[in-house]
C-alpha cells in the first residue's frame, strides 16, 4: 500500500523540494502550510507520517505535535521534524513535544526515505 | 542512397518569389508569415516616403514598406490587387508591399548565383544573389535592412 | 526544464518574497516595533532561504545566512537587544543575503569578501552571547542524560569496511519510546536491512502483570547484527530513539549467538501470533489504538506493554490553537499566476475593446436608431467591457511597497558613503500602479534618491550649524491623483543652488551668458543632457547618469517629472505616471483626413477662437489670447507633416493643453470626433519610435490611428531657453 505523508513547511521550496523527493520514492504526498493548516488537513484524511518544519507563522513545528499527540487517536502517528544540522537545542525540543525522529536539512533523498522508514510501518 | 536523397531534400530551398515593377524577387519562405490584400495604412509623421504607413494586423501595429520605392523605383500606387507580405525581419514584424506574388520556388541551395557586378548601390544592399530559372531571373532580396535605422528620436 | 530546476524557480522567487518581508519587518523593528512576531517573520525569512539555499547547495548563501540567523536568533529569544548598532548590522545583512541570493540565482561566482565582512560582525554579534546561552541550553534538555548508555563514535572505531562486522547491540524501549510513535520493531527491521539479525528477548524483567507498570518498558532484547555497513549505520538506526531506551552497542568478533535467539522474521511472525493471545488478555487501550493499523504495527501492541500516557497540555499551546485559528482567515487568499497569462488577458480584452467599438460604429452607421433594444444592449456590453477591462488591468496592479523598500537599501548605502546622517520616511506605499511601471520606476528612482542624498543633503555638520537636525530627510510618497500615480522624492537639504546651475549651465554653454531665466527654468536645467553640478563626479550620483535619463525614461513610461526648490529647505521632485501602460483616455480628433487620438491628461480646455483673438508673431509663429495671456498656436497637421497648409484656426478646433513644466499650447486641428478610452499599441515593437507620436491605437473602423506626444510636440514648436539648450545639445551629440 502506498504510504502518504503530510508535509508542513511554510517555504514553497522546501514543501516542493520534498513532494519531488517523496514522489520519487513512491509516497504519496499532503501538504500543509503551517500547524494550525497542518490540523486542519490532519482532521480530513489520516497520513501515515507527517514531516514538519519547526519555523512557521501561525502554529509552529513544536506547538503542532504537542497538539497532535494530545489526541488520542494520533499517539502512533509518527512526526519527523526538519531541522538543522546544528540545532540539538531544537531536537530536543521536539522530542520533547512528542516528535518520533528528525530530518536534518539539507537531506538527500535517501536519508529522508531511510528516516521515513525507521517510523513508517 | 537513402542518404544523398535526404542531403538534397534539406540544401533546397524555398522562395517566395513577387513581382514589383515588372523584375522578378523573391524572399525565404521561412521568413513569410502571411500575404494578405492591401489595406489603407495610416501615415507615419516624418517617415521616408517608401514607408507608406502602419496597418492593424489583428491587433497588432504592422509597418508598410513599399519596396518598389525602398529599391529606387517609384512609389507604388497601391490598388486592392496589390499584395502584403507580412514578414519576420528579426524580432520584428513587418508589411512589404509588392504588385504580386508570383510563385513558390523550391531550389537547390547551390542553384543561386553572385549577384552581377553591375548591381546598383540599393540591388547591393538588398540582392543576396540570383536565380536563373528557365527564362527568369529571380533576385533573392534580404528583406532585414528594409526599414529605415531607428532615428534618434529627440525627446 | 527539470522538477529541480523549477523548483529553483520557485525557490528565488519565494525569496524575493521572504527579502521584501525581511526588509520590511527589519524596518519595523528599526522603528522600534516591539511585536514578537515580527522578530519572529524575520527569523523565518533567514531560516527558510537558508533552507531552500541547502536543498541547492548553494555554500555561500547558506553559511552567511546561517550566520544571520544565529543573530536573529537571539534577537528573538531576548538575549541581543536591537540597538540601532546591531539594527544597522542587520539591515545590512538583509542587503548582502539579497546580494548573495541573486548572485546565486544568476549562477554567478561568489567571492567570499562580499559577505565575510558582514558575515564577521555578524558573529561579533552572537558570539558575546554564544558561551553562556550553550550551558543554559543544554541544561534544559532533559533526554540528554539518558545518552550515557551508549557508546560514541570515539569509544568504538569504525569497523575495517572490507569485512563483515559483528555488533552485539542490548536494547530495551522506555516507555517514551512509543510515546513518540517509535516503535521497537520497526527498528528491528531497519536493522535488518543492515544485515543479518539475530534477536533473543529477555523477559526476566517483566513482573507479574498486577505490578506492571504501564509507562515502563521491561522487554531487553539482544541483537546480533552481521553486516558490512559502518558503526555509523548502525547508529542511525537508533537514532529517533537514543535517550527514549537503554541502548549497548558492542563490536565483536563473530560470535554463536545465544541459545534462544530467533531469525528476526521468526519473531515478527511469532510476535503476531502472540498477539491473538494478547487480544484476549485484560490489556486496557492500547491494543483498541493498533486495530486499525496493519498487522505488523499490530504486533508492537504487545511490546510495548504501556497505557495511553497524557500529553503534557499547557495552556500556551492551546491558547496557540486558537488563537492561530483567529488569524487564519486574515490574508486575503490568492493565487499565483504566470505573468504571460495576465498579458495574454489583456490583450484579448484589448482586442475586445476593439471590437466592441468596431461593433458600436457597424450598429450606428446601419441606422438602427429606430431599436433602442440594440442601442441599450450595445451600451450594457460597452459598460461591462470597459469594466472586465480594469478588473484585469487591476491583476497587473502592484503596490509601490517593494520598490520603496529596496529604496531603503540605497539610502543606506550612499548614507555610508557620504557619511550622513540620514532617514527614508515612506508615505503611500500601497499605492498600486502596473507592475511594468513598478518595474521600469526601479532604476530612475534609484538616481533619484542617490541625487538627493548626495547632492540635496547637506553634511551633519553644515546642517547643525544651519539649525537644522542632524539627520537629513529624505521622503518619497505615492499617490493616486486624477487617474494617475504621483511619486514625489523630496529631501530637507539646502534646495537647488541657483546662481551656481546657472554659472554651471552657462560655463557649459547650454544657454547664453545673458539668458534671463526664472527660477523654474533654472531648475530645469538639471534635466538638460551631460549636466551635472557636482564638482567632482561623485561615484554615487555619479556613474555616467544624469537627470536627461531619468527624465528620459520616466517619459518613455509616459510620464512628466518637474521640479521644485525652495533654498534653505529642500527639493522636491515630483513624477507623474499613468496607473497602466494598456490603454489611455483620449480625445479622438481629425488632422488632415487623419485621425489622431490626444491624451486627455494633457488636455487643459477645448476653444473655437474668435478672429478678435488671433494675433501674428514673427514670421509664421502665431498665438491665441486666452484670458489675457498669449499662448503658441500649433498646427497639428502641419507639425506631423499631414498637411502643407496650417488650418485657418477659426474654422477649427483649438485644444489648449499643457506639456511637461506647466508650459501651455494651443494645438489647432479639423474637429473633435469623440472622446474614449483606447488600447495603446507600441509603435516600436515592429518599427522604432516617431517623433511627436507616442503610440499607436486601434479604433473602431480597425484603422490605425496614432497617439499624439503633446510633450514632444509642444517642445519641438516652442522657443522655449531650455528647450532650445536642449536641441543645442542633442545637435551637438549628433553632429
Amino acid at each position: 500500500m502506498t504510504k502518504t505523508i503530510l508535509t508542513i513547511d511554510d517555504s514553497r521550496t522546501m514543501r516542493d523540494v520534498l513532494r519531488m523527493a517523496l514522489i520519487d520514492a513512491g509516497f504519496d504526498v499532503m501538504q500543509a502550510v503551517d500547524g494550525v493548516n497542518g490540523l486542519e488537513v490532519l482532521a480530513e484524511r489520516r497520513p501515515d507520517v507527517v514531516i514538519t518544519d519547526i519555523n512557521m507563522p501561525k502554529m509552529d513545528g513544536f506547538g503542532f505535535i504537542e497538539a497532535v499527540r494530545r489526541d488520542e487517536q494520533y499517539k502512533n502517528l509518527p512526526i519527523l521534524v526538519l531541522t538543522t544540522e546544528s540545532d540539538d537545542a531544537k531536537k530536543a525540543r521536539a522530542r520533547d513535544a512528542g516528535a518520533t525522529g528528525w530530518i536534518v536539512k539539507p537531506f538527500d533523498p535517501a536519508k529522508l526515505v531511510a528516516a521515513i522508514k525507521r517510523v513508517a510501518a | 542512397m537513402q542518404v544523398e536523397q535526404i542531403t538534397a531534400e534539406s540544401s533546397s530551398r524555398e522562395y517566395v518569389a513577387f513581382r514589383i515593377g515588372g523584375q522578378e524577387f523573391c524572399v525565404d519562405i521561412m521568413s513569410v508569415r502571411e500575404i494578405r490584400g492591401w489595406t489603407p495604412a495610416t501615415p507615419l509623421p516624418h517617415a521616408p516616403d517608401y514607408v507608406r504607413g502602419v496597418i492593424n494586423l489583428r491587433g497588432s501595429v504592422l509597418p508598410i514598406v513599399d519596396l518598389a520605392r525602398r529599391f529606387g523605383l517609384p512609389l507604388t500606387d497601391p490598388t486592392a490587387r496589390h499584395v502584403i507580405i507580412v514578414a519576420q525581419c528579426g524580432k520584428q514584424t513587418i508589411g512589404i508591399l509588392v504588385d504580386a506574388v508570383s510563385d513558390i520556388l523550391t531550389t537547390p541551395a547551390n542553384a543561386m548565383q553572385a549577384t552581377p557586378e553591375i548591381a546598383s548601390e540599393v540591388a547591393k544592399t538588398f540582392v543576396r544573389g540570383v536565380h536563373a530559372i528557365d527564362e527568369r531571373m529571380i533576385s533573392l532580396v534580404t528583406i532585414d535592412n528594409v526599414l529605415p535605422p531607428p532615428a534618434p528620436v529627440a525627446q | 526544464m527539470d522538477a529541480m530546476a523549477a523548483i529553483r524557480v520557485t525557490f528565488f522567487q519565494e525569496c524575493q518574497e521572504q527579502l521584501a518581508a525581511l526588509e520590511a519587518d527589519l524596518l519595523a523593528l528599526n522603528e522600534g516595533s516591539t511585536d514578537s512576531e515580527t522578530v519572529n517573520s524575520v527569523f523565518r525569512a533567514v531560516h527558510s532561504i537558508k533552507g531552500g539555499a541547502g536543498a541547492f547547495k548553494l555554500e555561500s548563501l547558506v553559511k552567511f545566512a546561517h550566520k544571520f540567523e544565529t543573530a536573529l536568533d537571539h534577537v528573538r529569544g531576548g538575549k541581543l537587544a536591537p540597538s540601532p548598532d546591531v539594527m544597522k548590522v542587520l539591515l545590512r545583512s538583509a542587503d548582502v543575503l539579497a546580494d548573495l541570493v541573486e548572485l546565486s540565482r544568476d549562477g554567478n561566482a561568489i567571492d567570499d569578501d562580499c559577505w565575510l565582512p558582514t558575515g564577521e560582525e555578524l558573529s561579533a554579534l552572537s558570539v558575546a552571547i554564544d558561551a553562556p546561552e550553550d550551558d543554559e541550553e543544554f541544561g534544559s534538555i532533559d533526554f540528554q542524560p539518558a545518552l550515557i548508555d551508549i557508546g560514541g563514535n570515539d569509544v568504538f572505531p569504525a569497523p575495517n569496511p572490507a569485512n563483515d562486522a559483528v555488533f552485539l547491540i542490548e536494547f530495551s524501549a522506555d516507555a517514551e519510546l512509543y510515546d513518540r510513535a517509535n516503535e521497537t520493531l520497526l527498528i528491528f527491521r531497519e536493522l535488518q536491512r543492515l544485515g543479518n539479525v539475530a534477536v533473543a528477548c529477555d523477559t526476566t524483567r517483566l513482573p507479574l502483570l498486577d505490578a506492571l507498570d504501564p509507562q515502563a518498558g521491561y522487554l531487553t532484547w539482544n541483537l546480533q547484527l552481521t553486516t558490512a555497513e559502518p558503526r555509523q549505520s548502525v547508529d542511525d538506526v537508533f537514532e529517533f530513539v537514543n535517550g527514549d531506551c537503554h541502548l549497548l552497542i558492542k563490536t565483536e568478533a563473530p560470535a554463536t549467538p545465544t541459545e534462544d535467539a530467533y531469525d528476526i522474521a521468526a519473531l515478527l511472525r511469532s510476535v503476531q501470533d502472540n498477539n491473538d493471545e494478547a487480544a484476549a488478555l485484560p490489556f486496557s487501550g492500547p491494543l483498541q489504538v493498533a486495530t486499525d493499523a496493519v498487522p505488523l504495527s499490530t504486533s508492537i501492541g504487545l511490546a510495548r506493554a504501556d497505557n495511553p500516557v497524557t500529553a503534557p497540555t499547557t495552556d500556551d499551546a492551546a491558547n496557540g490553537t486558537s488563537r492561530a485559528k483567529a488569524s487564519a482567515n486574515q490574508a486575503p487568499a490568492t493565487i499565483r499566476v504566470e505573468f504571460d497569462r495576465v498579458d495574454r488577458l489583456i490583450n484579448l480584452v484589448g482586442e475586445l475593446v476593439i471590437n466592441q467599438a468596431m461593433l458600436s460604429q457597424r450598429v450606428l452607421e446601419a441606422d438602427f436608431e429606430g431599436s433602442s433594444a440594440v442601442l441599450l444592449g450595445l451600451e450594457e456590453l460597452e459598460q461591462l467591457t470597459r469594466e472586465i477591462q480594469e478588473s484585469v488591468m487591476a491583476i497587473r496592479a502592484q503596490p509601490v511597497k517593494p520598490l520603496f523598500q529596496r529604496m531603503s537599501r540605497i539610502v543606506r548605502e550612499i548614507a555610508d558613503v557620504t557619511q550622513k546622517d540620514v532617514k527614508l520616511k515612506t508615505e503611500g506605499d500601497a499605492t498600486e500602479v502596473d507592475k511594468t511601471v513598478v518595474e521600469r520606476l526601479a532604476d530612475p528612482l534609484t538616481h533619484m534618491i542617490r541625487n538627493a542624498v548626495d547632492h540635496g543633503l547637506e553634511s551633519p555638520a553644515v546642517r547643525l550649524a544651519a539649525g537644522k537636525p542632524a539627520e537629513g530627510v529624505v521622503k518619497l510618497s505615492a499617490a493616486h491623483r486624477s487617474g494617475r500615480i504621483v511619486i514625489e522624492v523630496s529631501d530637507d537639504g539646502a534646495g537647488i543652488n541657483r546662481p551656481k546651475v546657472r554659472a554651471a549651465a552657462i560655463r557649459k554653454g547650454l544657454i547664453p551668458a545673458d539668458a534671463i531665466l526664472s527660477d523654474n527654468e533654472i531648475d530645469n536645467l538639471l534635466f538638460l543632457p551631460g549636466f551635472s553640478t557636482a564638482d567632482t563626479v561623485s561615484n554615487i550620483s555619479g556613474r555616467g547618469v544624469g537627470m536627461d535619463v531619468v527624465k528620459r525614461s520616466i517619459q518613455a513610461l509616459g510620464g512628466r517629472i518637474s521640479i521644485s526648490s525652495r533654498p534653505g529647505y529642500g527639493s522636491t521632485f515630483s513624477m507623474s505616471l499613468p496607473l497602466t501602460l494598456a490603454v489611455l483616455d483620449g480625445m479622438v480628433v481629425s488632422v488632415g483626413g487623419e485621425t489622431i487620438v490626444v491624451p486627455l491628461t494633457a488636455i487643459v480646455e477645448t476653444l473655437r477662437p474668435k478672429s478678435s483673438e488671433l494675433h501674428g508673431l514673427g514670421v509664421d509663429g502665431r498665438v491665441i489670447a486666452i484670458r489675457n495671456t498669449f499662448i503658441p498656436l500649433i498646427d497639428v497637421g502641419c507639425e506631423l507633416g499631414i498637411s502643407d497648409r496650417p488650418i485657418a484656426p477659426e474654422t477649427g478646433v483649438t485644444i489648449l493643453v499643457e506639456a511637461e513644466g506647466g508650459a501651455r499650447s494651443a494645438l489647432v486641428v479639423d474637429a473633435i470626433q469623440d472622446q474614449r478610452q483606447v488600447v495603446i499599441k507600441s509603435l516600436e515593437e515592429n518599427y522604432g519610435g516617431v517623433s511627436g507620436i507616442a503610440a499607436a491605437t486601434i479604433l473602431g473602423d480597425g484603422r490605425v490611428a496614432l497617439i499624439l506626444d503633446v510633450d514632444a510636440v509642444v517642445r519641438r514648436t516652442r522657443g522655449d531657453l531650455t528647450m532650445y539648450a536642449m536641441e543645442k545639445v542633442a545637435a551637438l551629440g549628433s553632429a
